[in-house]
């Protein structure tokens, strides 16, 4: 019993390590998917069609404060993994629960930022320019909400699992997950809302 | 007022039952197929039996079988089409107009060009894939299980997708790779792009998680002693298929996804106004377009350069330039998409540039060419069907190397493009390249995985079938692209000369036609006998890599006992030496069975029907069902049962005859 016991074990590491390699190659496939969208908008992001070009839709100040929040959500969420990591369930679960609330927050910003842009008629259909915006910041916003779901998941098994090395797996890859949307909103709030500005 | 026809049913009513007489043969047709597999299954009471040991399983080799089973009959949908097609443009001449309106035999060839890329060649590569990797790097099992299940069942979604839009609705009539604007709202404003589009997206999710399951299982998973520069060469050509695969679908998924919206919630990346580039979805598409062909060949590559060494009976010659040249395919493939459309007036600069890049990338192509006919050399050769696959390749496909070397010269390719030269280019590759591929890695692995030798009087019969009719189909249509005949033609002058030509196209067809009835006669007759071909040895060929040194059919472990690797050919020299497999038993871990795989694919066709009707409810549904169903698979912990070391021993003792 004992032995199977060790052998179990060896198992559950050898596919630890195999589904985060696994994961990492994910991501990989979501940079290009990301890459699509970023080539997406710069052909088409002078395509404005008569209607409103960046420098006019932008409020940079907000666009600062989104980011802030996200940011700071990741840095939660690196806190829950460390928590987590060092066997402190209850940490783990009340940083989880600040990145959920800080994404939530991001994710309700971004969606009224919509919003307004749709109520004053500019929404996605008014230019290429417009779709392309929408299309790759709405796809981030897709990913966190995403994320979200998946830390909701991830508290759930905490809280009826405990911090087995199955579970270390998900939250290992949930915060992978979490960094790579920060790096990509890094490239969204440079690419799309800075040059979009100066220009 | 609220429309609750709508609400409930979408899109759907009656009328999306086809009208006229050939849609409905072919709708019958596509019902009467899985009918009558039902009626065999319940009458011999194998339904308990399928789906615990056959749709339930999560073994990568009979997840290969169910891939290429599916393949072939999405092979032979596609030939259908193929013969509808060429039977059309034989008669379709002056006064009279064939047998196809204009609108089905746009239908046709879009259906064609999907499904045999799509579905028949892919589905074939992943089969193989499945088969035999897992075996060639003496691993147990794939790094994923679940998932390969999962991707088995999405690319199964797609291409039931395809199929059903033969009996409900229609399908695009905007050509294979659907560009735009003819398959924007505007201008197709049915079903028939939705249905491309959701059977394309389903199935390439099916093969991007493929793709990285795979990839883990080859660096991850590999016995003991295999570095990378010992792996057999057929791992190597999957690798780098698969690494442009997860490079290159994601561009799939995007792009098919910008058309969605651009045809559902009314954005404008493609359209003709609103500020829309059409052409940037075709350099999207392109950019994965053109690494789609090579992740088709690479592995058939990996299949020659086994079978050469094997019925050669000697070492591959030059294994290293092999893998860089595999490595130099991989890079450069993305760099040659451009040369698709020349036409686009990118400018002189931009077409040199891809132009060079096309002709340099036939390098690597000619060093694999060179290093298999260096192996034959002074090799003692073993003339089976296999090799017999191996030399209709090489011979075909140097011509269609040329003429596709021809084409990468923008000048010529302003001429020449879209013609039914082009047609002929990309056919020869792909069937020469691709099918002869694989029916040669086929036989060459079915004894491995079901215990006996396919007949190969029959198989070489087939290969002059194919062979032959694929000359009198194809030759002419390099000609008659010379004499100006454009792809996707239905009708034409008399006064061109061109019927003749087209009717020999047409013979050719017939001819491979034949040559898939003696293939299925081929694989029935070899069952029915299967006592005579029965493979005992475990190696039926003389083998070199691992997969030959256990006993065929391979167990469910593959491996009772792990080998131990030094050299390229570590099964050959353990042959010569007279080295016995080691002893040395363990206990053995794999997993259960699980219906969920088959539970997603389910979850994902409705998705997709749904979407493609506009049925909301069901899109929605299906979405939190799916979500539903991933929790709790994803929360199950026991998930693999064990095989203790005693019982390892005495399974393995009994398939080596022993005892």
């Amino acid at each position: 019993m004992e032995e199977e016991n060790v052998l179990n074990q060896e198992l559950v590491i050898e596919r630890n390590d195999k589904s985060i390699l696994g994961f990492w190659i994910y991501i990989m496939t979501d940079c290009v998917l990301f890459a699509s969208l970023f080539a997406t908008y710069a052909v088409l992001h002078t395509n404005t069609f008569g209607g409103p070009s960046g420098k006019n839709i932008f409020d940079l100040n907000y666009v600062f404060i989104e980011t802030l929040v996200l940011l700071i959500s990741s840095f939660s969420c690196g806190m829950a993994t460390i928590a987590a990591f060092k066997n402190k369930k209850s940490m783990t679960i009340i940083f989880f629960g600040i990145t959920i609330l800080l994404g939530l927050t991001f994710l309700i910003m971004e969606l009224s930022e919509f919003h307004h842009l749709a109520l004053i008629g500019d929404s996605w259909t008014r230019s290429a320019f417009l779709s392309a915006y929408f299309t790759l910041v709405g796809t981030h916003g897709l990913h966190i909400s995403i994320g979200i779901i998946w830390m909701i998941i991830i508290i759930g098994l905490i809280l009826k699992k405990g911090l087995g090395p199955h579970n270390l797996r998900k939250i290992t890859m949930v915060s992978i997950f979490w960094h790579f949307l920060d790096v990509v909103w890094i490239f969204i709030f440079s690419i799309v809302y800075l040059m979009g500005v100066i220009k | 007022m609220i429309n609750f026809g709508f609400l409930l049913l979408g899109r759907l009513n009656l009328e999306a039952i086809p009208s006229d007489f050939v849609t409905r043969v072919g709708a019958i047709m596509v019902l009467l197929a899985p009918l009558s597999v039902a009626i065999f299954l319940t009458i011999t009471k194998r339904w308990k039996w399928l789906y615990k040991n056959w749709l339930t399983s999560l073994d990568p080799k009979k997840i290969g079988v169910m891939y290429i089973i599916l393949a072939t009959i999405m092979l032979i949908r596609g030939g259908i089409d193929a013969l509808m097609m060429r039977a059309n443009q034989a008669i379709s001449v002056g006064s009279s107009n064939g047998f196809l309106s204009a609108n089905h035999y746009q239908q046709v060839f879009s259906a064609h060009g999907t499904i045999m890329i799509f579905f028949a060649a892919m589905g074939l590569m992943f089969g193989i894939i499945n088969l035999a990797v897992p075996l060639q790097i003496g691993a147990r099992d794939v790094a994923f299980p679940f998932l390969n299940a999962v991707s088995f069942w999405l690319f199964s979604a797609g291409a039931i997708l395809v199929n059903l839009s033969l009996v409900i609705g229609v399908f695009s009539i905007a050509g294979w790779l659907a560009y735009p604007p003819l398959s924007e709202l505007k201008y197709s404003p049915g079903v028939g792009v939705d249905y491309w589009i959701w059977s394309l997206q389903i199935a390439g999710i099916g093969s991007l998680l493929s793709g990285i399951n795979f990839i883990v299982t080859i660096l991850k998973m590999r016995t003991k002693g295999m570095n990378l520069m010992k792996m057999p060469v057929f791992v190597w050509s999957v690798l780098g298929c698969l690494s442009l695969v997860i490079f290159a679908f994601p561009i799939l998924t995007a792009t098919l996804a910008l058309l969605t919206l651009d045809r559902n919630i009314g954005t404008h990346f493609f359209t003709a106004g609103g500020g829309g580039n059409a052409m940037m979805y075709v350099n999207l598409i392109w950019a994965w377009g053109h690494p789609e062909v090579y992740i088709l060949v690479l592995p058939a590559f990996g299949i020659f350069s086994e079978i050469v060494a094997t019925f050669s009976r000697k070492r591959l010659f030059g294994y290293t330039s092999m893998v860089v040249a595999i490595w130099a395919i991989v890079l450069l493939s993305f760099s040659v998409w451009l040369h698709h459309f020349f036409t686009m007036g990118a400018g002189a600069d931009v077409n040199a540039f891809f132009g060079i890049m096309t002709m340099i990338i036939a390098i690597p192509t000619g060093v694999k060419i060179f290093n298999w006919l260096f192996t034959m050399f002074r090799g003692r050769i073993w003339l089976s069907s296999q090799l017999y696959w191996f030399i209709g390749f090489v011979f075909l496909f140097t011509i269609g190397g040329v003429a596709g070397v021809i084409l990468a010269i923008p000048p010529a390719d302003f001429e020449l493009h879209n013609s039914l030269f082009l047609v002929a280019h990309f056919h020869t590759m792909i069937v020469s390249g691709v099918l002869f591929g694989y029916f040669a890695g086929i036989s060459y692995w079915f004894p491995k995985i079901f215990g006996f030798k396919l007949n190969d009087y029959l198989g070489k019969i087939a290969f002059w079938c194919w062979c032959i009719g694929f000359i009198l189909a194809f030759g002419p249509l390099y000609i008659l692209g010379f004499m100006g005949a454009t792809r996707r033609l239905n009708h034409y002058s008399a006064s061109l000369g061109w019927q003749p030509l087209f009717i020999v196209a047409g013979i050719g067809v017939l001819i491979i036609a034949l040559g898939v009835a003696v293939q299925i006669l081929q694989i029935g007759w070899s069952i029915i006998n299967r006592k005579i071909y029965q493979d005992k040895s475990g190696d039926p060929w003389d083998g070199r890599t691992l997969e030959w040194s256990i006993p065929s059919p391979a167990p469910k472990y593959n491996y009772a006992t792990i080998s131990v690797v030094d050299s390229i050919d570590q099964f050959y020299e353990d042959k010569k030496n007279k080295k016995k497999p080691s002893s040395n038993y363990e206990d053995i871990y794999l997993p259960k069975n699980t219906p969920f795989g088959l539970l997603i694919g389910l979850i994902a066709l409705t998705f997709g029907f749904a979407f493609v009707w506009q049925i909301w409810w069901l899109v929605i549904l299906s979405l939190i069902v799916l979500l539903i169903t991933l929790i709790i698979r994803l929360s199950n912990q026991d998930m693999e049962y064990l095989i203790p070391a005693e019982q390892v021993k005495k399974m393995d003792l009994k398939a080596r005859g022993i005892n």
